[in-house]
């Protein structure tokens, strides 16, 4: 087999404990991501998926600062931005991404001040770069329980709220009538999505957690109305744009300039936004058969008519 | 110290006239989206060796355009995040390549107001006066348009020419504000002050002044924390934007209530200020 594959996967892919981890954690983190994601993207709320990402680098410098783990400053950060969306909580979406940039403003604030301090403590600024753009391929296989661990809540609060957050999000009128707690639905999924970018940013990076997030369930509700079909398509499509970036990033190390590897967030995303773009193909095709139909229709009703363009 | 006190002032008006229609577009998340990708072009041209300045500028309309035209199909907030997320990839592609960025990562993310060259002092102000000379050109369309888009229609503003057109002043608005006071500053004094404003008054040009006075106060007061205490300058305009929109929000509660009874109130004040009338063309 290998023989065959020898141009796909280069030497030493599948012996490196690094790689391992990686696939196996970066398929974790797209499941959660695909799942969470397509109820993001349906409730408009991609603004929000992409501020906790930023809100937890305020909250891991913080906690570089006092010495503690990153993800519980990720969490205690992205709980306490989610609180302070809701309490706002306005529930027009304009209204909403306001609230959600002032929150955002204010931790990115913070982020400056504890960046600085530990730049002046700790005599480093070399956190910024990690933080923001994370390795994929630095992660600890002993991190591996942890994640898994807080995967497995994320998907368990979904699987409870799933109904309810379903109708809500399709229908709030609705929802409310029929007694279910929109508002509460509402801020358990706000806590469900920023656990999970604290999960997705501490392992892949922030900008792999809201490509993940938004990326493949954006394409994935254009190619199905079912939200059940969306959820699993769009956690095929995360995994499956995971380990072809992982696969690239890693031969990327014997392209030029050799010795120094394409970072995966680089790949991840540019496949993730070509399959967005494809996404769109069907429903484009669509429209210009309609506009085409329509033109032959008009022209053949035009034949002998003289023009009569500025009527009406 | 000077230099820095007149570049932060042009910035604090940019951000006073631009934040204004991204608050009233409730446009946030652009606002974020443009500064923050086009960092991406600053690392790029820094790998090609070209001013900073063109990268921010290419890759700040790049974005914006990307936005626009896959927005005007797609949702709108979904597409806005992969844009950002694909100009952050190319972002880290680049600064993978050229290994010695780190330093000038931090300052482009905060800033360095209180580092600014005199000879950065003309084009930054010439960029302002564009920018501001194009809002005051689409100031009535860009206004109905983001107020009451199917009005602007009927009378045949395109909304989506207006979207293209707003995202454009975004993106300039970027190109001339993110080398002086870096992507997440410009963000807060873009949405802060506006917000604020806006729950201070009804009327649309005493909020637009108000949004320019209140970035401006902003500004000033965090070059002086800044100064005074060392702390940067982005934690400052941060937490005074935070503070800012919070007091909006408890003016706007104190006024409703006030008004009590609301349903009696709101009814006589719709008598009093009949809605516009539209004039027919025919």
């Amino acid at each position: 087999m290998s023989h065959f594959l020898a141009p796909v996967f280069e030497v030493g892919f599948f012996e490196s404990d690094a790689v391992r981890t990686a696939v196996i954690v970066g398929a974790a983190v797209a499941v959660v991501a695909g799942a969470l994601g397509v109820f993001t993207v349906m409730r408009g709320q991609s603004f929000a998926a992409e501020a906790f990402g930023d809100i937890g680098t305020s909250g891991g410098s913080g906690a570089f600062l006092i010495g503690a783990a990153p993800l519980v400053g990720f969490l205690v950060f992205g709980v306490l931005a989610a609180g302070a969306m809701e309490l706002v909580g306005i529930q027009r979406a304009r209204g909403r991404d306001l609230a959600t940039g002032i929150a955002l403003g204010a931790a990115l604030g913070l982020a400056a001040l504890f960046m600085y301090l530990d730049s002046t403590i700790h005599n480093t600024t070399g956190v910024v770069v990690t933080i923001l753009f994370g390795s994929i391929f630095e992660i600890a296989g002993s991190t591996i329980p942890l994640v898994a661990a807080l995967a497995a809540a994320v998907v368990a609060v979904l699987l409870v709220i799933h109904r309810p957050l379903l109708l809500s999000t399709v229908s709030p009128e609705i929802a409310g009538a029929r007694g279910v707690p929109v508002r509460i639905v509402g801020a358990t999924y706000l806590l469900a999505l920023a656990a999970a970018v604290a999960l997705c940013a501490l392992t892949i990076g922030s900008i792999l957690s809201t490509a993940l997030l938004i990326g493949p369930a954006a394409a994935a509700l254009r190619a199905t109305r079912r939200p059940g079909r969306a959820v699993l398509l769009a956690a095929a499509l995360g995994v499956a744009a995971m380990w072809l970036g992982i696969v690239l990033a890693y031969d990327s190390y014997y392209w030029p300039p050799r010795g120094n590897g394409w970072p995966v967030s680089f790949f991840v995303v540019t496949i993730v936004f070509v399959v967005y773009l494809l996404s769109g193909v069907p429903a484009w095709r669509e429209r210009r058969r309609a506009h085409a139909a329509t033109a032959r229709r008009a022209f053949a009703d035009d034949r002998g008519t003289p023009h009569r363009a500025t009527a009406g | 110290m000077v230099n820095a006190w007149i570049v932060a002032s042009i910035v604090a008006v940019v951000a006073g006239v631009v934040g204004f229609f991204v608050v009233l577009r409730g446009a946030a998340f652009v606002a974020h989206a443009i500064p923050n990708g086009a960092f991406a072009g600053a690392a790029g041209a820094v790998l090609v060796g070209v001013d900073t300045i063109v990268g921010l500028g290419v890759f700040s309309l790049l974005g914006a355009l990307t936005i626009g035209v896959l927005g005007r199909r797609g949702r709108s907030d979904a597409v806005t995040a992969l844009t950002l997320v694909t100009m952050l990839g190319l972002g880290a592609l680049f600064l993978s390549v050229s290994s010695e960025y780190e330093p000038a990562v931090y300052s482009l993310l905060f800033g360095e107001v209180l580092g600014i060259s005199p000879s950065e002092l003309a084009p930054t102000a010439a960029l302002a006066g564009v920018c501001v000379l194009v809002v005051a050109l689409l100031y009535r369309p860009l206004m109905l348009s983001s107020v009451l888009a199917e009005v602007g229609e009927a009378r045949g503003i395109g909304r989506w020419r207006m979207e293209l057109a707003f995202l454009a002043v975004v993106a300039l608005a970027t190109t001339m504000t993110v080398p002086v006071v870096g992507t997440l500053l410009i963000f807060s004094l873009m949405i802060g002050a506006p917000a604020a404003a806006r729950s201070f008054t009804d009327r649309p040009q005493r909020a637009l002044a108000l949004s320019v006075a209140l970035a401006l106060v902003t500004v000033w007061a965090a070059i002086a924390l800044s100064y005074t205490t060392n702390y940067p300058i982005g934690f400052f305009v941060g937490a005074s934007a935070a503070a800012l929109y919070a007091i909006g929000r408890g003016w706007a509660a104190v006024r409703r209530a006030r008004r009590a009874p609301p349903a009696g109130a709101r009814a006589a004040r719709h008598e009093a200020h009949p809605p516009e009338r539209h004039t027919i063309l025919t």
